[in-house]
């Protein structure tokens, strides 16, 4: 995974609240067996007409966005599914964070997984970040989005700082953890299931 | 120091204890499907590492199976491809499959009660969201993503951020609960706290109005509890939970024994404090039904379609998302509720296919005719409840009527299999999620029990089922 410290671009503005997984990668692109290829699915039904061709009042399609690492969206991004694959698209798209006001827990946890940033900021924030269009920089270690006049501090758990900014592998860091499984497992025998 | 039924199964799985309210958990049981799978086992294979306990993993397919001819190829060759991959990785692994052909093949949540694989005050995952269905059962259950996959499938422990505790007390008692379901008591309490109301926390659903719930009913009610925002939601386990699971194929060996340690002691105490708490009395509930695109767009079925300002209360985001929502779904503000007609009917998902759920749409069916112009399709949640349905001849009920009888799967919950509805058809379905697409681009879905949806179909449009006299 790619270590995440400090990025800066323009923000794709999303305005809208409770955006769903189903939304940021429809059900007929959850085939795939890779994680990679993705981001030509992002936000498929809203960015592509019936026919096909790009619809010009998407954001996505808009060019003044084009190459954006940064999307701000409205409450509640990432709900329903526990796709993970939503996250592997705004990836492959392109996306390192997302700010909103809340995210959806499943999808905020696999954002972690990927290398991607969630940034939770207050309404005011968000708004005003809305409304100017200069670029945004998030600095991670500094736990703050900047941007023109704007300079919001963000919290976020330590552990997931840690795992971002230096790009861990946490199946490798649990299994260190291997004597204390054991442990635990030898004490819970009585719970497993009958093997028939 | 009184606990809460959530703190107890948590403190009692802790492997390690960060300090900061992150803990290393153990997983008692992980589920496992065809979608959220593959890149999982793919990760294990490229860093050389195995399934840590395969006998406490358990693998079906599920999201895309065809629901039709089970003897014919899969047509859709991406669908097929995921299909063989579990096939493949399952055997690789050494990891338990109920596949395409296997007679215990169904829903994943709907075959872990069902083959005791599913036990009360265990920690189960699994890469679906809907992993909330087996909090019925007191297990503290809850969805993860595909990295998680990979994580518990290689150290069967996964890294959790202690939610809060939420109580969702419904109380009262339903005038007709033929009619009003627990369906409905769902949705009743999903339009009140929203989409993102149990974001952060774990529910734990108490009253008397859930004692009286069967197993069955309770798991709906678990089910949709990431509707609400909550990854989790919790019933305590009593006598219907135990005499449910008694004599199921993979409960543990000292099963009896353990039903009296949890008989004591899976029970929030008297005086435990929960984070949060909402109180509903369904008393009046009506039957609910959804009208726009997320699950908390819901009315009684003797309302109408509202107006954004209405349904928003003053949020603006809310107000602009319910615009988008009556566009979407092709209403008019205003419209009785059962003044719309339906395309499409569907009666099926891991909220809404199990036995009970059939026997109560059949009663409304029984000896009349779906409507013309409707199509409608009837698809058990497993090969069992297919089974057990068939025993009690409620396929010749649905059939007589006009109705599709199929094989089980998720079939039209999400559009991954042949099962999908066409741009602009609109569907009364029994399935949890009426977000945009979701059933098929272009699709709209009004969520309802498995009576409404049956009284749609024979009608061609929503009606108010308590005045149909259900017992």
């Amino acid at each position: 995974m790619e270590p995440f410290s400090k990025i800066r671009s323009v923000a794709t503005p999303l305005d809208k609240v409770n955006v769903d997984t189903d939304q940021i990668v429809p059900k007929q692109f959850l085939k795939l067996v890779q994680k990679t290829g993705f981001g030509q699915y992002l936000f498929y039904d809203w960015r592509y007409g019936t026919d096909g061709a790009p619809r010009k009042d998407f954001v996505l399609n808009d060019p003044a966005f084009r190459g954006s690492k940064i999307l701000l969206a409205g409450n509640n991004f990432g709900c329903g599914s526990s796709r993970e694959h939503a996250v592997w698209a705004l990836l492959d798209f392109g996306f390192r964070a997302v700010i909103s006001t809340s995210f959806a827990d499943i999808f905020y946890n696999n954002c972690f997984k990927n290398g991607i940033l969630p940034v939770r900021v207050d309404e005011k924030t968000l708004r005003m970040l809305f409304e100017n269009r200069s670029e945004v920089e998030i600095d991670l270690e500094a736990q703050t989005v900047t941007s023109g006049e704007i300079s919001a501090h963000f919290e976020i758990e330590s552990h997931w700082k840690k795992v971002l900014l230096e790009g861990l592998d946490d199946i490798a860091a649990t299994l260190r953890h291997g004597e204390e499984i054991s442990r635990y497992e030898n004490l819970h025998k009585d719970c497993d299931p009958r093997a028939s | 120091m009184a606990k809460t039924l959530f703190e107890k199964i948590w403190e009692s799985h802790v492997v390690l204890d960060e300090g900061n309210g992150r803990s290393l958990l153990y997983v008692d049981r992980h589920l496992v499907h065809e979608v959220t799978s593959p890149q999982a086992f793919d990760g294990l294979r490229m860093n050389h590492r195995r399934v840590r306990r395969p006998d406490l993993t358990f693998a079906t397919m599920d999201h895309n199976v065809p629901t039709d001819n089970r003897s014919l190829p899969i047509v859709d060759q991406t669908s097929g491809m995921q299909i063989r991959a579990l096939e493949r990785n399952c055997s690789e692994f050494g990891v338990r499959l109920f596949g395409m052909d296997s007679p215990d093949q169904g829903i994943v949540h709907v075959i872990g009660p069902e083959l005791g694989i599913t036990i009360p005050g265990s920690t189960i995952v699994c890469g679906d969201s809907h992993t909330s269905t087996h909090g019925a059962f007191g297990a503290l259950a809850f969805g993860i993503g595909t990295s998680d996959v990979e994580h518990v499938l290689a150290t069967q422990c996964i890294w959790m951020d202690k939610p809060e505790t939420f109580e969702i007390r419904v109380e009262g008692r339903r005038r007709n609960p033929h009619a009003v379901t627990a369906k409905d008591i769902m949705l009743s309490i999903i339009r009140r706290i929203g989409t993102g109301g149990g974001t952060g926390t774990t529910f734990e659903y108490r009253g008397d109005a859930i004692s009286e719930l069967s197993m069955e009913q309770r798991m709906t009610i678990c089910n949709m509890s990431i509707e609400g925002g909550a990854r989790a939601g919790l019933v305590a386990p009593d006598e219907k939970t135990f005499d449910y699971l008694r004599g199921r194929r993979y409960l543990p060996e000292k099963f009896d024994d353990m039903v009296e340690y949890w008989r004591e002691n899976l029970k929030t105490d008297g005086n435990a404090a929960f984070d949060r708490c909402f109180t509903i009395h369904v008393d009046d509930i009506a039957p609910q039904v959804s009208w726009g695109t997320n699950p908390a767009m819901t009315v009684d079925v003797t309302g109408r379609v509202p107006f954004p300002s209405e349904y928003a209360g003053g949020f603006p985001g809310e107000e602009k998302a319910a615009e988008k929502a009556l566009q979407y779904m092709g209403l008019k503000p205003g419209t009785p509720i059962t003044e719309i007609h339906v395309d499409r009917v569907f009666i099926g998902s891991c909220t809404n296919s199990r036995l009970e759920d059939l026997v109560e749409a059949a009663k409304v069916v029984r000896g009349r005719k779906v409507s013309q112009g409707v199509r409608a399709m009837v698809v058990p949640g497993s090969q069992h409840v297919k089974r057990q349905a068939e025993d009690l001849g409620l396929d010749r009920v649905f059939k007589d009527a006009g109705f599709e009888w199929r094989e089980s799967g998720c079939s039209m919950c999400l559009g991954m299999n042949p099962d999908i509805l066409a741009s602009g058809e609109r569907c009364a379905s029994t399935s949890n999620r009426n977000f945009e697409g979701r059933q098929g681009t272009g699709g709209r879905t009004h969520l309802v029990s498995p009576v409404m949806a049956a009284a749609a179909a024979i009608a061609g449009h929503f009606v108010d089922v308590r005045e149909m006299g259900l017992t």
